[in-house]
């Protein structure tokens, strides 16, 4: 009752409506103990900052298929960065081509997974983030 | 940063952690909520509880569009939404998807939507839910939207943390009306027949309505020129003014049909919850429920405190081998200590 829970929103930025792999994750993070908030398709980086702000969460997961990554990883980063949200953990999945992650990374995200990924490294990368550098 | 200040003063992000604070029952979270009290006890609640999908969260979105652009004209009213889903028995984690119906609702500052997991909790509200509840109030959101676990049990929690509750059915749902509905007239204020676009509507507001009936045998109801009237027994001195009968009503959430009468509704019970002075007198018996649980947690912590040491699990291994009841149990705690007494 009075436990510390892990909070994560799990989020599907822009028009794609591949979700199968984003609710796979959250049920897996769920089943990991987790509290997902789940947003459901077509998020706006701003609907998806506004978001984590009012749910306070440690971690923002947000699954991209459609190839536009590049545009809205570096939005919602901006955003988080404007709310003064800095400590939260942005970790991306979906089809991201290898030549982006380092860019993803450089921006600031925690980590990217591609398709075939066991939730159990997602689990674990959750929560190595969150015990190297605890929410302020 | 100090909390209470930053909430007061209307930081969202302040808000936001607060309610980390206030479901993680830290000591932060507390002593800010001692800090709020003050400013709390202006919010009309309201609770929205009924079976899962029957389209709970679709009417809060609805519901919180309308405080927000009213038809009327009148001002505006800041909105906060408390939307509550079940943690799970064995892993302790949760999906949270309320939001998912809610999406018309971003992007405005005088609407803030909160999630929480059950974490445990049975009646259909977490138990931090109310601390949450007075935060919200505190920070001057003028209408809360509680929505409840979709469990179609009467959640009797619910009904004593908010003011007004909505028990929401749809039809087609269960068809065997009677058997999920016992319980609900005790807690509904107002009934919603949502989903009113789908067949069988009649059915379902036709079985609502005759088990109004049945729930108030002693009440009579009057068609007086056109205006409905209640008597409840003869001698009642003010008989109109003292009854409330849950209305039953009709709307479609997805398309916003209807809300415009439940919303007139809300404020009608609002009204004749004041006007009676049930309002406060629901403040004061949820103020003192409070009141008592408290004491006694504290009184029994205190006590335990003077336990010797081993005593509570000695009496505990005697119970369980069944040579005392669980009252002599209690008997046996409280009664003086037999080392005081002793004297080999
Ligand atoms: C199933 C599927 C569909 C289904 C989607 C059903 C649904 N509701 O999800 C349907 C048939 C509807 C569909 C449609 C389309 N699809 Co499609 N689809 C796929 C397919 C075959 C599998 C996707 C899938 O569900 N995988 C299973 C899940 C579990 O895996 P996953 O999503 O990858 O998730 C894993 C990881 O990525 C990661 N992950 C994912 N999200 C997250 C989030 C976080 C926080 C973390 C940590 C990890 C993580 O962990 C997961 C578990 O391992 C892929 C090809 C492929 N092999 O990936 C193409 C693919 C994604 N589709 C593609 C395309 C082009 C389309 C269409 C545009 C086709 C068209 N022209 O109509 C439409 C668009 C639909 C839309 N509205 O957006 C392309 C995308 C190309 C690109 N991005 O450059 C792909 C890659 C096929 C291809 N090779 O061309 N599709
Ligand atoms: N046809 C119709 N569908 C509706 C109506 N209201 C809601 N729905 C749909 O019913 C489904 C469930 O709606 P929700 O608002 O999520 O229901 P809920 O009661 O909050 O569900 P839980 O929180 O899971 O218990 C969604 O697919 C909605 O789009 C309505 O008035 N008519
Ligand atoms: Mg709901």
């Amino acid at each position: 009752m009075t436990e510390k829970k892990i909070r994560v929103l799990v989020a599907k930025p822009g028009l794609d409506g591949h979700d199968r792999g984003a609710k796979v994750v959250a049920r897996a993070l769920r089943d990991a103990g987790m509290e997902v908030i789940y947003t459901g398709l077509r998020q706006t980086p701003e609907m998806i900052a506004e978001a984590a702000l009012q749910e306070d969460v440690d971690v923002i997961g947000l699954s991209i298929l459609s190839g536009a990554h590049m545009a809205l990883v570096p939005r919602v980063l901006e955003l988080l960065k404007e709310y003064g949200m800095e400590h939260v953990k942005v970790f991306v999945g979906g089809i991201i081509p290898d030549e982006d992650v380092p860019a993803l990374m450089e921006l600031g995200v925690t980590g990217v997974y591609g398709p075939g990924t066991l939730t159990e490294d997602i689990i674990r990368d959750i929560h190595n983030a969150l015990s190297i550098a605890p929410a302020a | 940063m100090n909390l209470t200040t930053d909430v007061l003063a209307g930081k969202r992000l302040a808000l936001a952690r607060l309610l980390t604070h206030i479901e993680n029952g830290t000591p932060e979270g507390r002593a800010a909520l001692d800090e709020l009290f003050p400013h709390t006890g202006r919010a009309h609640l309201i609770g929205i509880t009924g079976a899962p999908g029957t389209g709970k969260s679709s009417l809060v979105n609805q519901l919180a569009r309308f405080y927000r652009h009213p038809a009327n004209g009148s001002a505006p009213r800041k909105v906060a939404v408390v939307a509550v889903d079940p943690s799970s028995p064995f892993t302790g984690g949760a999906v949270l998807g309320d939001r998912i119906r809610m999406r018309d609702l971003a992007g405005d500052p005088g609407v803030f939507i909160r999630s929480m997991a059950s974490r445990g909790a049975l009646g259909g509200i977490a138990i931090a839910t109310a601390g949450v509840v007075q935060a919200f109030d505190a920070a001057g959101y003028e209408i809360i939207l509680i929505e409840t676990v979709g469990a179609g049990q009467a959640e009797v929690d619910i009904a004593r943390l908010a003011h007004t509750t909505l028990v929401v059915e749809a039809p087609g749902l269960g068809d065997d009306i009677q058997a999920i509905k016992a319980g609900i007239l005790e807690i509904a204020d107002i009934l919603v027949v949502n989903k009113a676009d789908r067949p069988g509507v009649e059915n379902t507001e036709r079985a609502l309505k005759n088990m109004l009936q049945l729930a108030h045998p002693t009440r009579r109801v009057f068609h007086h020129h056109g205006q409905v009237m209640m008597v409840e027994a003869p001698a009642a001195p003010q008989p109109e003014a003292q009854l409330w009968i849950p209305p039953v009503l009709r709307t479609v959430a997805t398309e916003g049909e209807g809300i415009a009468e439940l919303t007139e509704q809300i404020a009608r019970h609002g009204t004749f919850l004041r006007q009676t002075g049930d309002w406060n007198r629901r403040e004061r018996v949820r103020l003192q429920n409070e009141l008592d649980t408290l004491l006694q947690a504290a009184l029994v912590a205190r006590w335990r405190a003077t336990l010797p040491n081993g005593r509570y699990g000695e009496i505990l291994e005697r119970l369980v081998a069944r040579e005392l009841s669980p009252r002599q149990a209690v008997e046996a705690l409280l009664a003086p200590q037999p080392s005081n007494l002793a004297t080999p």
